[in-house]
């Protein structure tokens, strides 16, 4: 236990005196906290469109300006011809052409039907997706407009409709950020233990101090320890510090309890920690330490369900994310700041993670020699 | 000349004998581009849903297989009431509920018009309004096949063209996020780091004080690291063309000239951070602040930089990922010319050639 004492005193020493480690500690979650929210807004708004109207009727102005109220859509620029609505689209300057041929109004009103081109920028398949399903539905709507003029609908519709009411919960203003956040806070934790404790042992090892420790008595599971906890403390604190930043800059409030968080965050950091650990008795450099750490926090934050959901991913790919802790603490974490679920519906998680964290500190173990 | 040959054999030597790193450097490409490929996808199914239905009657039944049938949603359970719904989104059973109020089927048959109510779990926004969307058009075309396909008066039928990605594959876009994002580690966090690495053992110093030019220590420094990466954009262009299917369409020439000069870029960052630290967390650091997470956050790869408040769009201006990034958008899938992309060109070349300059004023032949 004394011994214990000694070498957590000495890491702690060796944290406080580093300052690009503590500069990693306080700078990052800031820095990520600030800026990743505001650009991680996969909202599709601000469509830019271009405009080619041919007709120069009283519709097709219509139609325009309620395509330009709607709020989604923005006027890049009304073009004469297709061909240069096209050249908008390739200096990326417009997302979507509007075609409206030549007599609009006249074959819709005289013909009873007419058509109408989209052309849209598929590279980003979502937006255009949403894009296009937007500007659809506002056309219905002018469709709509349009009969109302000139047909008089009895009042005892002939016609089924299927009123559709929709509602949206836990979040209904619709904010992104309330999504991010939580996620980007669990990056955060991940990063600084995983990234950390491997780099400090493999520090060690590079420097050659290790021989030193491994010439003591210090036992196997005592050095362990003793690099385990101080980054534990480190973890829990950037969490803290991440929940603050949340709150003040977010209004961001967890709708559980903040006891649920910590628990996971505890049993966790002990998962991530454990694959540092691991990572560092399987390296010798630091320079490799950290492009294999890197290589499988990529991995782990790719396929974590942060960005896209898990759902939609293939069969294979979902199993991996079975074995990957950090997709359990991004949908925890966002269950609990979102939702409010409690203990008791994360538990099953927290069991899971707590396994990942026994079979990963006992490779390490395992796997760290005392010799050189 | 046959001095700096062999410094740049030395290099190879310490860049080949680190198998694990080697391995890695080469196999990074090919993870990243399977898993953007074809693991992450935006796009949904199979999104489970709840049905409160108050009715139970023939007209209901038939929506929910319907809703069941389509690649989109998949049915998870029946529940009874309002709290149900909340416990299967805070379990993450469900993504969204449907509820039928009581008589659906004869408010149908009787008045004409009927209700159906969505729920849906907004935690994630996007999730919920593109599930709200799908579900919409699954009971409009219900409704529609009840008005047994009447054609309606006054209708404005809309065609809807995809244009460079008819498919809507994922890859299109993430084809030349990857490859930013490759070689901007390779590049610069792998010069930055073996640079300091030997300016932290003390070998920088012996090599200092031998007959070659400081300059071209350097540059033997960063050569092997150019062909690494060269190699590497060659195997994501590969895997892109005959594993995941995205043709080139542009010049090949001027994209690999491109890329050629986007590495210059990157490695001359890592140079300079050499410069300026001298620890390789230190530069471990540097290089993830500095370069990578404006590269991930600000090149318009993964986030839109349209969506962004301004201060994020002025300084997405100075990564020179996002210049990158809309070239190779530009010349590989658009197909598209020197002449659309010179502009993006020359403010890349200038962005090398300044931090080149700041590089060679900070470089120092003696160490502290």
């Amino acid at each position: 236990m004394r011994m214990l004492k000694f070498l957590l005193q000495k890491e702690f020493r060796q944290v406080f005196r580093n300052p690009s480690v503590l500069r990693l500690i306080f700078v990052m979650p800031v820095i990520q906290l600030l800026i990743l929210p505001w650009a991680a807004d996969y909202e599709v708004k601000n469509i830019r469109l271009a405009i080619v109207d041919n007709d120069h009727s009283e519709y097709s102005r219509q139609f325009i300006s309620k395509v330009t109220a709607s709020g989604y859509f923005q006027l890049d620029q009304y073009a004469n011809s297709y061909k240069t609505a096209l050249q908008e689209i390739e200096k990326d300057k417009a997302d979507i052409i509007v075609q409206i041929p030549v007599h609009f109004e006249k074959d819709l009103v005289k013909e009873s039907k007419a058509p109408l081109f989209l052309a849209v920028n598929a590279i980003n398949g979502v937006k255009a997706t949403l894009g296009a399903a937007y500007l659809q539905a506002i056309v219905q709507d002018f469709n709509n407009d349009v009969r109302e003029e000139w047909i008089q609908l009895p009042k005892f519709s002939p016609q089924t409709t299927i009123e559709i009411t929709s509602s949206n919960w836990f979040n209904p203003l619709m904010e992104y950020k309330y999504f991010m956040v939580p996620g980007i806070l669990v990056l955060l934790v991940t990063m600084v233990g995983s990234f950390l404790a491997a780099l400090n042992i493999v520090k060690e090892k590079e420097i050659g101090t290790i021989e030193q420790i491994n010439v003591t008595p210090v036992k196997k599971y005592h050095f362990i320890l003793g690099k385990l906890i101080p980054f534990w403390v480190l973890g829990l604190l950037i969490l803290t510090i991440g929940l603050l930043i949340a709150f003040v800059t977010y209004g961001i409030k967890p709708a559980g309890s903040f006891l649920t968080i910590y628990v996971f965050a505890g049993v966790y950091l002990l998962a991530v920690l454990g694959l540092g650990l691991l990572v560092s008795t399987y390296c010798n450099t630091q320079q490799q330490a950290m492009l294999i750490s890197f290589f499988l926090m990529m991995i782990f934050i790719l396929l974590g369900g942060l960005y896209t959901p898990i759902e939609s991913m293939p069969v294979w790919a979902q199993w991996i994310t079975k074995f990957n802790p950090v997709t359990y603490f991004i949908r925890v974490m966002r269950e609990v700041v979102l939702k409010g679920s409690g203990l008791v519906d994360i538990l099953p998680s927290i069991g899971i993670i707590f396994l990942f964290g026994l079979v990963l500190n006992s490779w390490a173990v395992i796997n760290y020699r005392k010799r050189g | 000349m046959k001095q700096f040959i062999s410094f740049v054999k030395k290099e190879f030597h310490h860049i080949l004998r680190d198998r694990q790193t080697f391995f890695i450097l080469l196999g990074m490409p090919l993870v990243q581009i399977i898993i953007f490929g074809f693991a992450l996808t935006n796009e949904i199914k199979n999104a489970n849903f709840v049905v409160l239905d108050g009715a139970n009657d023939a007209a209901s039944q038939q929506l929910i297989s319907e809703i069941s049938a389509s690649r989109f949603f998949s049915f998870n359970k029946n529940i009874y009431s309002y709290k149900e719904i909340e416990n299967a989104f805070q379990r993450d059973e469900a993504k969204i509920a449907i509820v039928f109020p009581p008589a659906f089927a004869s408010d149908l048959q009787h008045l004409n018009k009927a209700q159906v109510q969505i729920i849906a779990d907004a935690a994630d926004p996007n999730t919920a309004t593109t599930l709200t969307n799908y579900l919409s058009a699954i009971i409009r075309d219900y409704q529609k096949r009840l008005t047994q396909n009447v054609d309606l008066p006054y209708t404005i039928n809309v065609e809807q063209r995809m244009l460079y990605n008819p498919q809507l594959k994922g890859a299109y876009n993430f084809v030349p996020g990857v490859m930013a994002m490759v070689l901007m580690l390779v590049c610069t966090m792998m010069t930055a780091i073996t640079i300091v690495r030997e300016k932290e053992r003390g070998t920088m110093e012996v090599m200092l004080v031998s007959p070659v030019q400081p300059l071209k220590i350097i540059i033997a420094k960063a050569v092997p690291y150019l062909l690494l990466s060269i190699f590497n954009i060659i195997s994501i262009l590969l895997l892109s063309v005959y594993v995941l299917e995205v043709p080139i369409k542009g010049n090949l020439i001027l994209l690999m000239g491109e890329g050629i000069l986007f590495i210059i870029t990157c490695l001359s960052f890592g140079l300079l951070i050499s410069n300026v630290t001298d620890s390789q967390q230190t530069a471990m650091f540097i290089s993830l602040i500095g370069m990578f997470l404006p590269t991930i956050m600000l090149s318009g790869f993964m986030f839109p930089i349209e969506n962004m408040p301004l201060p994020l769009r002025i300084i997405s201006n100075i990564v020179p990922a996002k210049w990158f990034y809309t070239i190779v958008k530009s010349v590989m899938i658009k197909g598209l010319g020197l002449k659309f992309i010179w502009k993006e060109t020359l403010i890349l070349l200038g962005m090398t050639l300044l931090l080149l300059g700041l590089t060679l004023k900070n470089f120092k032949i003696r160490l502290a």
